[in-house]
Order: structure tokens, then C-alpha cells, then sequence
């Protein structure tokens, strides 16, 4: 069923469900990430995407569903994951009234890091994120930006598998925006970085997987530039198909129109991604190929209409 | 162990840092140098004073009902304040380390505090020939008694992110605790002797008076060790909150 080979992938989601009181800011969010991929979620305040991002980093456990990062189960084997992750919080939560290398010392022993190599990664790591001129200075002494960096350098420090980074540009200044992203991108590259942003072509510029959330759910799952496309003039159906995955994806592929087929098993439901070149209404001839195919069709969803109303909820510019 | 020497050295640097530590060491050495001065100078009240320290026992063990708390009020109800609680939960460190360390940085600054206080003995012995034997036990209570306040207090610095409620709820149950044992001379039989045994005053007299007693020991180590193992445990319920 799952064409992705599960011990490829660094973090698994799934089914993953979280509620604060009565309302869940989650539902039933599914994801993998691949080792060494850079992740995006992307979706407006309030979508859920830190409500995620606490629950992979073990902070807080899913009121239901289950994540396993590096193969360990982050609930049940939470120290092990703890071990492998670095995690910018979104506030940039930090002790301010501790020095900037004695902030990174601490946050080294808290990761079990022998001294000789926090004394090296801190060095390392300070003129990674430019704070040469500020090791000496107390935390709540600088700027936003220069916490943000400092937040950045206690996440590598321990040269952690994954990263997690929440916002990691909000409320900086453009150049450090720059600067930040270019830094996350050079992590990318033997990182696996799971991050999230309510700018678009933010996430266009570093992620090579976007997923989309809005209200809880993911909406959307792609490519930065099959995204962009779809921006531009591509329509997505969601069809669910009850039949085998194989033969159906290259019956859907064969309808003229249709530009993209991907397949995902939503609790053991088979649900095909269709792109179709905007402005043709491909559901008349979708729903005969299954039916003459004797497949059944369960449900099918214009999906880029609603794409489009949280698009508009997002950053889509950005004013540098 | 070394997590939770890093956790209680960060404290320890916190301690020694900010104003409060000082602040509370100030007002203690200030406070029990007075008590120990009425104890020992002769005055019209008192012309013949013993050459004892039994004065700045019992005044210290209610004076640490004020001040314990404010040692221990910052410690998890800051990072929960300042969300630091984010990245201490989701480093490699388990619950009782954290708690244990944060602990042990309190418990540090107590025995510094009562180390000062030791020129008050040594005053004794200096111009008089007090009997040795309560001066040490007296020692002995008040860092028993003075540990089982500051467990008290990591229990209500973990439950609130309120530095404010944390110190006075600590405050609360270490003073029920002190003077519960007044209340077992209103009642009579088993419940009197169930509270008498239960107030941590009660227990604490018999070291001014140069007795140690296992039983003694023992209640206070318990006493710590329930209100540790309680903050380990609201720690590990924050989590599913």
C-alpha cells in the first residue's frame, strides 16, 4: 500500500490527534519525513502547525496517534528522541539572565555532551550564527534577532539529527531573514529540518516539501514548485477509489488533462492526488473510468477551491 | 548525575546572580543575629542568659518559613512563566533529574546561609564555654528542618507558573506544618498524638535540646522525600496537561 519505504523516513505521523478542551487543533494529521529532507509546514496562525510541532519534539503527547522519530516512539521512548532532536520554540524561550556561552554550556550538559566537545561546538556554532561580538553579553541584553540566533545555535549545538524550528523567522529583521534562512538551508544539507512559517515563499525558498495546514487538517502535501503551479493555474481533485492502487493511479494518469497522479492511504482509505490543468472539470470522466473499471468511487474533492481561501490567509508577499 | 549538576550549577550561578539570594541572606543573618543576641546578652528579662544557641534555633526554623519559599518560588514557575519549560522538557533529561537539581541548588544556598551563621558558635566558644552537644544537633535539625522546607517549596514551584502563588502556598503548608502541633493540646488521645507527630516543630525541639533522635531524622527525611517525589510527579503530570 505504502509506496514510500518506511525506514527511509526520519519522522512518522500518524493519525495524529490533539485536542485542548473540547476543540481539537489537530486532526488526524498523517506525515512522513524523509532523512536529510527539509520540511515545511505552512499554514496560517492558529492552524495547528505548533500544537505539531510539540508533539514531535515530545513536549507533549497526541491525544491520540502516534509519532516514531529515528524509529523510536516519542512518547514511549521519549528520551531517545530527546536525544536526537534540536528544537527552536517559536517565542525563542531563553534564560535571560545567563550569558550567551554559559546559556550554550548549559544547554550542551542538558544534552549530555561531553565538555571538550561543547567547548569546540561552541565556537562552532557562535560563528555559525554570528554572535562572535555577543558571547559574553546577557541573553535578555539582545535584540530580538540576535535571540533568535542564539535560540538557532542551542538547537544545532548537539549536531542533533533532526531539527525542529518553529517560525524561525517571525518578528526578525529582513537582512537576519536572509541570513536565517541561508543558514537553514546549509543545515538542510545533513539535517533533517522540520520547519514551519506562515510566509509562502519562504517556505518556496528552503523546504523541498511543503505540507499545508489549515484548521487542524493538512490540505495539501507538495513540492514548493508544484505548489507555485498550482498558484498559477492547476486544479487538484482528491479522489477516493476503492480498488487497486497500482492499476488505478495509471487510469487516472491516462485521462487527457490530468498532468500529476499521487497516492496516500488515509486510514487504510486509498486516496489519489489528481492535478488537472485549471479550468477543466475532470470529474464527469474520472468518475466513468472508475465505474467502467468497476472500482468503487467513494468520494471525490475539488480541492484547490478551498486551496485557495487559505492561500489568501497566508503571507503570500513579503515586503523587503 | 551530570545533568543534574548542570541543572543545579545554572541555579546556583541564577542564585548568585540575581538580587533575591542576597536579599534573603541578608534578611535571615540580619534576622537571626538579632535572635541570637537577645538569647545571650544578659537584660533585664533575662540577667543571667545562657551560653547556648537555643534562641536562634527556634527563631530560625520560623524565620525559614518565610524565607525557604523564596528560594524556591522561582524555580520551575519561571521556566513555565517563560516558557523555558519548552526546551528544559525536551532535552535529554528526565523528570527527577530536573527536579532534583533545581532542589539541590536550594538546598546549597541554605547551607551556605547557615554556614555564615556559624560565627554566632563560634562567638560562643570564643567568650564562653557553651555545651557543644546542642550546638550541633540544633545544626543538624535546621538543615533537616530547612530541607524538608525547601522540598515543600519545589512542590509549589512546579505545580503554578505564578512565582507569587508557588512562595505563598509553600509558605501555607510549611507554617500548618510548624505550629500544627499547638492545635493537639485542644484534642485528646490518638488524634493529638497523630497531629502532635505530624507538625514538623514537634520534631524539631528535641535537636535545640542536644538530642538526636533517629525518629526524628527519619520524619524529616520522610517529609522531603514525599514533597520531592510529588514535584517529580506534577512534573511528569505537566506533561499531559
Amino acid at each position: 500500500m505504502e509506496d514510500r519505504k518506511p525506514d527511509n523516513l526520519m519522522i512518522q505521523a500518524s493519525e495524529l490527534t490533539h485536542y485542548y478542551g473540547p476543540r481539537p487543533a489537530i486532526q488526524d494529521v498523517n506525515f512522513g519525513v524523509k532523512r536529510g529532507e527539509i520540511l515545511g509546514f505552512l499554514g496560517p496562525n492558529g492552524a495547528g502547525k505548533t500544537t505539531t510541532m510539540r508533539i514531535i519534539t515530545g513536549f507533549m503527547p497526541p491525544t491520540q496517534g502516534k509519532v516514531t522519530l529515528a524509529d523510536y516512539d516519542v512518547v514511549e521512548q521519549s528520551l531517545a528522541v530527546r536525544q536526537r532532536i534540536g528544537y527552536l520554540p517559536e517565542t525563542v524561550p531563553l534564560h535571560t539572565e545567563m550569558p550567551v556561552t554559559s546559556y550554550l554550556k548549559y544547554m550542551g550538559t542538558l544534552r549530555g555532551m561531553p565538555s571538550r566537545q561543547i567547548k569546540r561546538r561552541i565556537s562552532d556554532v557562535i560563528d555559525l550564527c554570528r554572535l562572535g561580538d555577543y558571547h559574553k553579553t546577557i541573553i535578555g541584553k539582545l535584540s530580538k534577532g540576535f535571540r533568535q540566533r542564539v535560540g538557532i545555535a542551542q538547537a544545532i549545538l548537539h549536531e542533533p539529527e533532526v531539527l525542529v524550528l518553529d517560525e524561525p523567522t517571525i518578528g526578525i529583521d529582513p537582512i537576519q531573514v536572509v541570513e536565517t534562512r541561508r543558514l537553514i538551508q546549509d543545515l538542510g544539507k545533513e539535517q533533517t529540518v522540520v520547519l514551519s512559517s506562515h510566509i509562502l515563499p519562504e517556505v518556496n525558498m528552503i523546504c523541498e516539501r511543503v505540507l499545508i495546514i489549515h484548521e487542524g487538517m493538512i490540505v495539501a502535501e507538495d513540492t514548493p514548485e508544484n505548489l507555485a503551479q498550482r498558484l498559477q493555474g492547476v486544479d487538484q481533485l482528491q479522489v477516493e477509489v476503492g480498488g487497486p492502487v497500482r492499476e488505478v493511479t495509471a487510469a487516472l494518469r491516462q485521462i487527457k488533462g490530468v498532468t500529476e497522479v499521487t497516492h496516500r492511504s488515509q486510514q487504510g482509505r486509498n486516496v489519489f492526488t489528481v492535478q488537472v490543468q485549471r479550468g477543466q472539470d475532470l470529474r464527469d470522466e474520472i468518475s466513468r473510468v472508475v465505474v467502467s473499471n468497476d472500482w468503487r468511487l467513494l468520494s471525490m474533492q475539488l480541492v484547490s477551491m478551498s486551496l485557495e481561501d487559505i492561500f489568501l490567509r497566508l503571507t503570500t508577499h513579503e515586503e523587503l | 548525575m551530570r545533568t543534574i549538576r548542570a541543572v543545579a550549577w545554572k541555579e546556583i550561578q541564577v542564585y548568585f546572580g540575581t538580587p533575591i539570594a542576597y536579599i534573603v541572606g541578608l534578611i535571615f543573618l540580619v534576622l537571626t543575629g538579632i535572635f541570637f543576641a537577645i538569647g545571650v546578652v544578659p537584660s533585664e528579662n533575662n540577667p543571667f542568659p545562657e551560653a547556648s544557641l537555643s534562641n536562634f534555633f527556634q527563631w530560625s526554623t520560623t524565620i525559614l518559613i518565610l524565607l525557604a519559599p523564596a528560594l524556591t518560588m522561582r524555580l520551575l514557575a519561571e521556566e513555565q512563566k517563560l516558557g523555558t519549560i519548552e526546551l528544559l522538557l525536551t532535552s535529554p533529561v528526565r523528570d527527577w533529574e530536573i527536579i532534583l537539581g533545581k532542589y539541590a541548588a536550594s538546598l546549597t544556598f541554605l547551607l551556605a546561609m547557615l554556614l555564615l551563621t556559624l560565627y554566632y558558635p563560634l562567638l560562643l566558644f570564643i567568650f564562653a564555654d557553651p555545651d557543644p552537644g546542642p550546638i550541633y544537633s540544633g545544626y543538624l535539625g535546621l538543615v533537616l528542618y530547612g530541607a524538608a522546607a525547601l522540598a515543600i517549596g519545589m512542590l509549589t514551584t512546579t505545580i503554578t507558573s505564578n512565582q507569587i502563588v508557588a512562595g505563598f502556598v509553600a509558605m501555607g503548608i510549611i507554617a500548618a506544618l510548624s505550629f500544627v502541633h499547638f492545635s493537639s493540646e485542644l484534642l485528646g488521645g490518638f488524634s493529638a498524638l497523630l497531629i502532635s507527630e505530624i507538625g514538623l516543630q514537634s520534631h524539631f525541639e528535641d535537636f535545640g535540646r542536644g538530642v538526636i533522635d533517629t525518629k526524628h531524622i527519619v520524619y524529616f527525611l520522610s517529609v522531603t522525600a514525599v514533597f520531592l517525589f510529588l514535584a517529580i510527579r506534577a512534573l511528569e503530570f505537566r506533561r499531559w496537561r
